[in-house]
């Protein structure tokens, strides 16, 4: 009788591949807008509490990402956008990808927990749950309304940056994630507008390959509507200067004129890529003006005092 | 000679221990596996590293209540 015993080959994964399985843009924007909700928040932490925070927030988001390509594997394996990605690749075996993920996902909450607060290390164990189970496993692959729904996790950063200085969560950086929250279609359908053939390919069931073009060109036109306001909310409710609600202003016009544009496209991906580079604009400007605006009135203050 | 050295004379002489890469099991590692595990190593020693310089002064700035955290 033979018996095959199988080997699994040594790993060939540099740690590079690891840095890339944890998505370091996304990473970079997950960090930001934490960052942006831990400074505007009412109390100071201190600089290595507040450093610590934004680590753990980091790695949090890094194993979000990790867990993602790792159940994502045969999807980004048949869309030219991802198919260099280190588990379709082959550069990292999926049960690595898993293991990562899982170990940095557990030390993120943890030393969150042990070293901020409970309330900032349960939001980010939401986060990386509803991105990995909620998004990643059920609704991208049987919704066009996946990265809608989705689109929460992403949002939650600014509540945990909060939540990490105060302790608790309050209305200003709900306005922040609801400003995330609506941000995302209109951002993530533009970019699929001109990759449906590769959501096609790979079976994703992406809003424009489920119910066409036009019909995403509408609903973007429809989120941005919303953004525009609430992106300036935080200047007429009072939580932001007039710096910050010039910005928004501006920049919530264009997106809306630029969703018009888009709605008006009728053939070609032009107006379809101005719109997912200017969402990211728009989103980096409302928030850094947000920053600007309260260490501004911070530097004020001191020097008054 | 007493026959435990003429079975001793006869035992083959001991093989040099496996060099680094190589398992008894026989997994013999190529420099490129050998390469990407020496760099992981590291930066799972520089990880370990930043987490214990971390906690140690957390618990400086938290001071003796570096227990007690709010809710």
């Amino acid at each position: 009788m033979s018996v095959t015993v199988s080997r699994v080959e040594p790993s060939i994964a540099g740690v590079g591949d690891y840095l890339e399985l944890m998505k370091p843009r996304v990473m970079s924007l997950a960090v930001f807008t934490a960052l942006v909700g831990l400074v505007i928040a009412p109390t100071h932490l201190h600089p290595v509490i507040a450093f610590t925070a934004l680590i753990c927030i980091a790695v949090g988001a890094g194993a979000a990402g990790a867990l993602n390509m790792w159940y994502d594997a045969d999807i980004d394996a048949r869309m030219t956008r991802t198919a260099a990605r280190p588990v379709p690749a082959g550069r990292v075996a999926p049960g690595e990808a898993l293991a990562f993920g899982v170990t940095l996902a557990v030390g993120a909450v943890v030393v969150l927990g042990l070293l901020v607060n409970v309330v900032a290390a349960a939001l980010l164990a939401l986060s990386i749950g509803f991105y990995v189970l909620v998004y990643t496993m059920w609704l991208k692959r049987s919704t066009p309304q996946n990265i809608v729904i989705g689109g929460a996790a992403g949002a939650l950063p600014p509540m945990i940056g909060w939540a990490a200085a105060t302790g608790g969560v309050a209305i200003e950086p709900v306005l922040l994630f609801l400003i995330i929250f609506f941000w995302t279609p209109p951002h993530f359908w533009a970019l699929s507008l001109f990759r449906s053939e590769d959501y096609a390919r790979a079976g994703v069931p992406m809003l424009p390959v489920v119910a066409g073009e036009a019909a995403t060109r509408r609903q973007i036109l429809f989120y941005s509507l919303i953004l525009a306001p609430l992106g300036a909310a935080p200047w007429f409710l009072g939580y932001a200067g007039a710096v910050y609600g010039i910005v928004a202003v501006a920049t919530g016009a264009a997106i809306v004129a630029l969703a018009f544009r888009l709605h008006a496209e009728q053939n070609g991906h032009v107006a379809s890529k101005q719109m997912f580079a200017f969402s990211i604009l728009y989103l980096f400007l409302l928030f850094a003006m947000l920053l600007v605006d309260r260490l501004s009135a911070e530097l004020i203050g001191r020097l008054a005092a | 000679m007493t026959t435990s050295a003429i079975m001793n004379e006869n035992k083959p002489p001991p093989s040099p221990p496996p060099p680094a890469g190589e398992g008894t099991e026989g997994v013999r590692l190529t420099e490129q596996q050998l390469r990407a595990r020496r760099a992981r190593s590291i930066a799972i020693a520089v990880s370990l590293g930043v987490l214990v310089v971390l906690f140690y002064i957390v618990t400086l700035v938290k001071g003796p209540g570096v227990l007690v955290r709010p809710l």
